[in-house]
């Protein structure tokens, strides 16, 4: 294709290239759609996105919840296990991390660039230290003899624990993007990946309580 | 003035060097012609495989290139048989109407420059990609492919290599295979929705758009909901291989003369998991092919499809009961009867919306001026295939009846009928309808009609006769039935289904040498050579980089207004403004 055409189309996205199309008669959502304004349709491709990616996501965990009822109420040789205390130290630092990103999402909102930057590389310590506080849980496990191929409960919490650790840590490195990519030239502004980052974030907070109370009343 | 560095909703420019334009290329055209290319590379994999089980059946003691000596032993039967569903059903039929045509076909047909995500889109493919190569890895090690089927049941899909050849090296990459395939469909799923809800133009609403696109977004949506469940048994059936847990293993097994160091598992939790992802896999594999379908039979008869919101509803209410019914694949598995009374009714309740399809379907042909073109036949074909492979499914959906015919050919036939030809016919419609606009010539009439007929005929004759081997009480899964006396005279069967399969696949040499052919010398294709209404026949063939060449279409219309009364033509495009109407 010439890219003069192609000019063309991004002149028109970008509402630069004459008058809109008039609304079709008929039309119920005249609104929508590739006639709109390309920035617009960016960030609510974005948003939906990321909720139908969250959506996959809590099928697999669904599905490793289901299991572990299942297996739970299966009996046998199911041997509950008592927690490392560190992982409600870890919960707390998580829930932190939840706060600390929502005041960055807003100071960015407001255009406070400078305090965005503390309060975002806050949360990011925040979510290497669940990280490394996780380890920390494992190594305390091991310690006591409790292993992956131990019995269905440690399996389970072993499975549970780094299927959400490396969810974390693809949140974390969603952080990173958000904080050294070249928003400029991108379809969509730093405040709009800040907030996709930050609804990423709290829902793998909450799905953390979900795993925990599973694990820990759950056995 | 192009702004965007990558792509944001779909701008993005068009790319000059032979790498971005056609290996890694974010553009969903070229996208969907590399799945369709990856599914016609496996479909012919999968065909040779089954060409190798269908000899051996029929010819136990036939040499066979390939094999130690020109034997099939048991276990190299069961190789492939195991490989031949995985390949057909993840590779091809999940691959192909869905991320091919779809990929292609969605973005142009909803008015949009590209899929909401192209860089992702292109990531999709690539995992595809890897995960076919992985699971093809698993022919060239050690001991060869796994032997545990499609369905990989725990604990002979959990043990290792104790549990026979392949179940080693082999069952483990097939393993990570299907993990890495189930990545690549999530992402895929979650693009495909995302382009059909935010990406439509201007005025098409959800009920204006073409029945394809509704089948392609509630596949998508069974995909993003059942990908993830199979990736969690995947990685859970992976930890009982390689990390000596107990997910699916039980404790006290004895296999090969060994004590399985394993306790407590559950093997139906694997099946519980499996299928729950494995039942919407059908629907997966078969609803892309219904929307082309509808979409076929309504351009060549020349009318609207019967019903249009009705095919939504029914297409949304298979969707949606497809999740409730995945206990059906295991009234074997001595569930309490009343759980399999609860999976048999809505089971058999799904018979309501798919005789609603087809219902509307014969309606839209009521009447019509039916045109007995290639992609019209295989529309035709689709809907015959159809009915016959979902009445053998209400006869499975009661239990009683599946107790005494499970592990039968006649399963295997049901299931081929349905989720396998069905689909396939549904490709080829797609094929021959869309050709003209994928690479802008005409494939030919004559050839796709004789391949039409052959191929009929030739899967009819092959599945028809498993359906009474199956009421017969022939078992499956055995690779030699001649060391039975009870089964001997079956055998004449067996060779008539072989030469039968033979045949058939022969047949798709014909479409193949049309296909290639057609590439080169086809005739030049005009822009709308069906006078068809949907936004795809505005474009030229091929379409350009961005679909629209910079123009942003308008939809005024449903997509299936043939022969309006006092209109000059039997047909009005989507894109056409009521006063550029002319009236006869």
């Amino acid at each position: 294709m010439p890219t003069a055409v192609i000019d063309d189309f991004e002149i028109k996205h970008r509402g630069g290239g004459g008058p809109p199309p008039a609304p079709p008669a008929g039309g119920d959502d005249g609104s929508r759609g590739a006639g709109g304004d390309s920035s617009i349709i960016s960030r609510r491709a974005y948003f939906t996105g990321l909720t139908l990616a969250l959506g996959g996501i809590l099928m697999f965990f669904m599905a490793l919840t289901s299991a572990y009822i299942v297996r739970k109420g299966l009996g046998g040789n199911w041997q509950a296990i008592s927690l490392p205390r560190i992982l409600w130290l870890n919960t707390a630092v998580l829930l932190a991390s939840s706060a600390t990103i929502e005041v960055a999402r807003r100071k960015l909102a407001g255009n406070l660039v400078a305090a965005f930057r503390n309060w975002w590389w806050m949360t990011t310590a925040l979510g290497g230290a669940f990280v490394l506080g996780q380890l920390v849980a494992w190594q305390q496990m091991v310690e006591r003899g409790i292993y992956l191929a131990g019995n269905p409960a440690s399996s389970f919490f072993y499975v549970l624990t780094a299927s959400h650790g490396i969810h974390l840590l693809g949140g974390i490195i969603f952080l990173f993007y958000v904080a050294f990519r070249a928003w400029s030239r991108s379809a969509i502004s730093q405040s709009t990946a800040a907030e996709l980052a930050a609804v990423y974030w709290h829902f793998m907070d909450g799905l953390w309580v979900f795993l925990l109370l599973l694990v820990s009343l759950g056995q | 003035m192009v702004t965007h560095e990558e792509g944001g909703a779909h701008a993005h420019h068009p790319p000059t060097g032979f790498i971005r334009k056609y290996i890694f290329s974010v553009d969903h055209k070229v996208i969907g012609i590399q799945y369709i290319l990856l599914a016609l590379v496996s479909v012919f994999v999968g065909m040779a495989l089954s060409l190798f089980m269908r000899i051996h059946l029929a010819w136990p003691d036939a040499k066979v290139p390939f094999f130690h000596d020109g034997i099939i032993t048991p276990e190299q039967y069961l190789a492939l048989m195991t490989m031949h569903g995985s390949i057909m059903v993840f590779m091809v039929l999940t691959t192909a109407p869905q991320s091919g045509f779809g990929n292609y076909f969605l973005p142009i047909q909803i008015g949009a420059a590209d899929m909401a995500f192209p860089v992702l889109n292109m990531l999709s493919f690539w995992v595809t990609f890897l995960s076919l190569m992985v699971m093809l890895a698993a022919f060239f090690v050690t001991a060869g492919a796994p032997i545990s089927g499609w369905t990989a049941y725990a604990p002979l899909s959990a043990l290792g290599e104790i549990a026979g050849p392949g179940q080693g090296t082999g069952q483990t990459l097939w393993v990570i295979g299907l993990a890495i395939f189930c990545i690549a469909a999530l992402l895929g799923a979650l693009n495909f929705i995302t382009t059909t809800i935010d990406l439509r133009a201007r005025g098409l609403s959800l009920l204006r758009m073409p029945l394809t696109c509704w089948t392609w977004f509630v596949t998508a949506v069974l995909g993003l909901l059942a990908f993830g469940v199979l990736f969690a048994a995947c990685l859970l059936l992976l930890l009982d291989r390689v990390a000596g847990t107990s997910f699916f293993v039980p404790g006290g097994l004895i296999v090969s003369d060994k004590a399985v160091d394993h306790a407590g598992g559950s093997p139906l939790l694997w099946q519980h998991l499996f299928w729950f992802f494995g039942h919407p896999e059908v629907y997966i594999a078969i609803l892309p092919g219904m929307g082309v379908a509808s979409h076929v039979l309504s351009t060549f008869a020349r009318k609207p499809v019967f019903g249009y919101r009705a095919m939504v509803y029914a297409i949304c209410g298979i969707g949606f009961l497809g999740f409730m019914v995945w206990g059906h694949h295991m009234f074997m598995s001595g569930m309490s009867p009343y759980s399999a009374l609860a999976f048999s009714l809505l089971t058999m309740s799904i018979g309501v919306p798919s005789a609603i399809k087809t219902f509307n379907w014969l309606g839209t042909l009521w009447g019509g001026r039916i045109q007995f073109k290639a992609p019209m036949l295989f529309a035709l074909g689709f809907v015959s295939l159809f009915v016959t492979g979902g009445v053998s499914g209400l006869f499975l959906a009661q239990p009683a009846v599946d107790i005494a015919l499970h592990d039968s050919p006649f399963v295997v036939a049901h299931f081929h009928i349905i989720m396998g030809v069905a689909a396939i016919f549904g490709i080829f419609a797609a094929t021959y309808f869309w050709f003209s606009k994928m690479f802008g010539r005409m494939m030919n009439e004559t050839l796709g009609k004789i391949h039409f007929w052959l191929t009929f005929v030739g899967v009819y004759l092959i599945f028809m006769p498993m359906h009474w081997q199956g009421l017969v009480g022939q078992p499956r899964r055995i690779s030699d039935f001649t060391n039975y006396d009870f089964l001997a005279p079956l055998q004449p069967m067996q060779k008539f289904i072989s030469i039968a399969a033979l045949f058939t696949i022969s047949v798709q040499l014909i479409f193949l040498f049309n296909f290639l052919y057609s590439l080169k010398r086809g005739k030049k294709a005009e822009m709308n050579p069906w006078h068809a209404t949907t936004l795809e026949w505005t474009v030229p063939s091929p379409p350009p980089h961005d679909n629209f060449g910079g123009h942003v279409p308008v939809v005024y219309r449903g997509p299936y207004e043939f022969s309006v009364p006092g209109m000059a033509e039997d047909y009005l495009p989507q894109h056409l403004a009521p006063e550029k109407v002319s009236k006869a």
